[in-house]
């Protein structure tokens, strides 16, 4: 636990009266594959929208790879390698699968002249073998908005491992796909974060998904940090059980 | 025959014909000319509001600053200011040597005051993060107000306009001279908005027309792209100014540079028309709209202009999508939208949820 | 700018064009709460708004040369722009009802197009208008004149908001109106005829529009090409104001009529055009520039 790749110390984010996030403080270290839960309403996705930068903390710091990213925007944010996914997909509807992939090639260090480049056929071969690897291969020329939910997911995945991001917050990665992929899904993720080193920050409300993909685990309820461990810890853990059957 | 030979032998024929064009039909020479600046009218909008999906009512305002640079240099150039009120007009005002260099540094300054003035509406507008429909309506109001501004400022002629010099001897008939002239900007833009369309900037503006949130997520520069599409569609659309004030020869603040109600609206619809975000739905769009609005509407005895407002109208109700969206819709497959390969089986993508 | 110093020189002339500003400015607001209404039911943002105004105008100037007086002329108008709005509607407009709002502002800027084209093939471009038979009143020693129709023109406009929000507070229509615009797909659910509740909002903005160009007709000038102005002014307001807010759209419209006539009289009157749609691009840059304080966040 001594290479820290994301550091939240203290975040706390409040919505008018509302308190999402009150006083988080949690580590991801590099390489590993962390889980955060938590009921609905916990506040995870606003922990997410946080500390990729969708909107400033009030108070607390947010630190990837020692940098200070806190008051950092989301372009800033993802081109320093730290890439999200969404609940509710986002792609690139009216193009192809294959030109959804190519335009997530890394915008990082992107000069002027960089922006008018043409595709090299390794970009290509890239965007090929990411899509056979989420299985979208044959699909490749169809436009993303054409393909079902689940398969935008797998795509919106594909596109986030094209940026060769250092690490990946997903939100909720398998909501929404059909329970018989859902192994395939996680034998992927764990391919990524294996073979590729991408560390992973993992929202997901299926507990047989994420006690099996995570090899720790940060448990939110009512916007406050409540249990953190292993997967076995957490599923003894009262307090964790408790919150999740509602009683205080 | 292979598909490169195809297109080389369409790209060739519409060559050859366009190159005869202004000698087969030797009493439509000016409406010919217009053809290619409708052409540059419908693929210069497409940029910025087809492929990057950032739908701007005021691209005119380029156009005009286009035309009203190269006027006004090509009369300081040649005039004082006081002399030209009574010099304008004769007709051996100026030779031909005299008269290019004027159009042609004209055309030159104007094109650089049209990106500059891109680039700093840029920085104001969409580096802040305006979209959609106020894009478009800020768009409108700097258009107009263009106008507005260019009919009140004396030095520019103000509410009386400006008289390009009369067409020199020695250069031809001036309506095959801008002919050639449009033809090749026609040329130059079609080829350079296709080698942009092909590589990354290409995609980059299409990805922020169909979600430029996920855009910014996954890191690409958004604002940069942006402003770069605003300021190439403008670079052109002020070439495209500075000649045809010279071949319209007045122009006049309202109706003919910075035309809001008539090339403002146009230049959006034959977009439409052919299929906005295709590189040749403007193209067709505007062939078609050049084509009809000249040929028919000519027996309307006035009522030419209610029919155009009643067939913008029509289009963009019926037909909001286009020739090429169309035909896209219609044969998916002959623009290469299919599934390929059979290994379905294996995958997870197969089926979804 | 040299006006400008009137206005230090002799203040009384300041209170005169506020007077005039705001009396205009209530038209300004009838419109606008025109547009807010079909925008916020509809989605729709109407760019054939100002060309209703105008039609309305136009039409109360035919009737005028027709022998009826004026005061009768108002209702006529205001009805037949509702049936007008009604057709438009069933024609056109409930194609891209539902369609992205860049569609919808094309189809109805198009629709601008034609009508103006059409009010110049009918009744001439020349500029028009209709004499309502008022006098005048002085005030401060002749110093501040105030024309009576436009002191009765506010009256009215401010009369038709009222009466317009009552109805849609207080009757069945009303009521399914407003449903309409806080969830379609809920109040179809519920039973409303969202189809029927589009066509009675665009016809009712019409109307509207109609009543506002009738009095314009009366206290200024109309003109086929006169219209946009009266979009881009009702749009600028309703901005301003927000959707729903009637106290502020006829806060705003006085605003506007006010400050219109300020910069008319200050810039001169060729300036004053180019003033109503640059004030439009500052208003979106000050809208613009509040939201990117706040950065926004999605699910």
């Amino acid at each position: 636990m001594n290479d820290i790749q994301l550091a939240v110390e203290g975040v706390t984010k409040r919505f008018g009266g509302v308190v999402a996030n009150d006083n988080i403080t949690l580590a991801v270290p590099r390489g590993h594959i962390v889980g955060l839960i938590g009921p609905n309403g916990s506040g995870k996705t606003t922990l997410f929208n946080s500390i990729v930068g969708y909107h400033p903390v009030d108070e607390g710091s947010i630190q990837f790879e020692g940098l200070e990213i806190s008051r950092k925007r989301v372009i800033e944010i993802a081109r320093l390698g730290m890439i999200r996914t969404f609940q509710q997909t986002h792609i690139y509807g009216k193009m192809t699968c294959m030109e959804n992939m190519t335009v997530s090639v890394p915008h990082r260090n992107e000069g002027f002249a960089r922006m008018f480049a043409r595709f090299t056929p390794d970009i290509f071969e890239k965007a090929e073998h990411l899509l056979e690897f989420v299985g979208l291969y044959p699909k490749r020329y169809l436009l993303a908005g054409d393909l079902s939910f689940g398969q935008q997911k797998l795509l919106e995945f594909a596109m986030a491992l094209m940026t060769e991001p250092k690490m990946l917050l997903l939100d909720e990665p398998t909501a929404g796909i059909n329970p018989t992929l859902i192994n395939g899904l996680i034998e992927r993720l764990q391919r990524a974060n294996a073979d590729l080193g991408i560390t992973l920050f993992v929202i997901e409300h299926n507990m047989r998904v994420i006690m099996n993909l995570a090899e720790s685990i940060y448990c939110l309820a009512h916007g406050q940090l409540l249990a953190f461990g292993t997967p076995e810890e957490i599923q003894q853990d009262q307090t964790v059980i408790d919150a999740y059957l509602g009683a205080h | 025959m292979n598909s490169d030979g195809k297109k080389i032998v369409a790209y060739g024929g519409i060559l050859v014909l366009a190159l005869a064009a202004p000698w087969m039909m030797t009493a439509y020479r000016t409406q010919l000319a217009f053809l290619w600046v409708m052409v540059l009218f419908a693929l210069t909008w497409d940029l910025v509001g087809g492929q990057m999906g950032y739908a701007s009512f005021g691209n005119i305002v380029f156009f005009g600053v286009g035309m009203y640079s190269t006027a006004v240099i090509q009369r300081n150039l040649h005039y004082g200011l006081e002399e030209y009120a009574h010099v304008a007009g004769r007709v051996e005002s100026l030779s031909a040597a005299e008269y290019l260099t004027g159009l042609s540094l004209g055309m030159t300054v104007g094109a650089v005051a049209a990106v500059v003035i891109a680039a700093i509406l840029g920085v104001c507008i969409l580096a802040m993060g305006m979209r959609g429909p106020y894009f478009g309506i800020c768009t409108l109001g700097l258009g107009v107000a263009a106008g507005e501004l260019a009919s009140g400022w004396e030095y520019v002629g103000a509410g009386s306009g400006l008289v390009t010099p009369v067409f020199p001897e020695g250069l031809g008939e001036r309506a095959i001279f801008f002919y050639y002239i449009f033809f090749f900007l026609t040329i130059v833009t079609f080829f350079t908005l296709r080698r942009l369309y092909s590589g990354r900037f290409g995609l980059a503006i299409n990805a922020i027309r169909d979600d430029e949130d996920k855009a910014e997520a996954m890191g690409i520069r958004t604002t940069r792209y942006k402003i770069t599409a605003w300021c190439v569609s403008a670079f052109f659309l002020s070439l495209t100014g500075g000649a045809a004030g010279h071949l319209i020869g007045f122009i006049d603040p309202t109706e003919v540079a910075f035309a809001g109600p008539t090339f403002g609206v146009w230049m959006i619809l034959m977009a439409i028309l052919g299929g906005k975000g295709t590189l040749w739905g403007p193209v067709i769009g505007a062939v078609i709209f050049h084509v009809t609005q000249e040929v028919f509407w000519t027996y309307l005895f006035g009522w030419q202009r209610v029919a155009l407002g009643a067939f913008i109208v029509a289009i963009v109700v019926f037909f909001p999508q286009g020739l090429m969206g169309w035909a896209q819709e219609r044969w998916p497959e002959r623009f290469g939208h299919r599934v390929e390969g059979t290994a379905l089986a294996q995958t997870a993508g197969g089926e979804g949820a | 700018m040299d006006n400008l110093q009137i206005l230090f020189v002799a203040p009384v002339f300041s209170l005169q064009l506020l007077i005039d500003g705001i009396l205009i400015g209530a038209v300004f607001a009838l419109a606008a709460y025109g547009m807010a209404l079909v925008w916020g039911v509809m989605k729709i943002i109407n760019f054939a708004q100002g060309e209703f105004v105008i039609l309305g105008g136009f039409l109360l100037y035919a009737l005028k040369e027709a022998g009826l007086h004026p005061f009768l002329g108002v209702p006529v108008a205001t009805a037949a722009l509702f049936v007008i709005g009604w057709v438009i509607y069933r024609i056109a407009v409930v194609r891209v009802v539902e369609k992205d709002l860049f569609i919808s502002i094309l189809a109805t800027f198009g629709i601008a197009i034609l009508l103006q084209q059409l009010m110049n093939q009918i009744f001439g471009a020349d500029v028009q208008t209709v004499e309502s038979g008022l006098g005048t009143w002085f005030l401060l020693d002749g110093q501040v004149t105030v024309l009576q129709i436009k002191v009765v023109s506010f009256f009215i406009a401010m009369v038709l908001g009222v009466i317009l929000a009552l109805f849609l507070k207080m009757t069945r229509l009303g009521q399914a109106i407003r449903a309409t615009a806080q969830h379609f797909r809920a109040a179809q659910i519920l039973g409303v005829d969202t189809d029927r509740v589009y066509a009675i909002t665009f016809a009712l903005n019409a109307a509207i529009c109609g009543a506002a160009g009738a009095l314009v007709s009366m206290i200024w000038v109309i003109q086929p090409f006169m219209g946009l102005a009266y979009t881009i002014r009702s749009f600028m307001i309703v901005i301003v104001a927000g959707l729903g807010n009637v106290i502020g759209v006829a806060l705003a419209g006085l605003g506007l009529g006010a400050a219109e006539n300020f910069a008319g009289f200050i810039l001169g009157a060729e300036f004053q055009a180019a003033f109503i749609f640059s004030l439009l691009v500052v208003i979106l840059l000050w809208r613009n520039f509040r939201l990117s304080l706040k950065r926004q966040y999605l699910e």
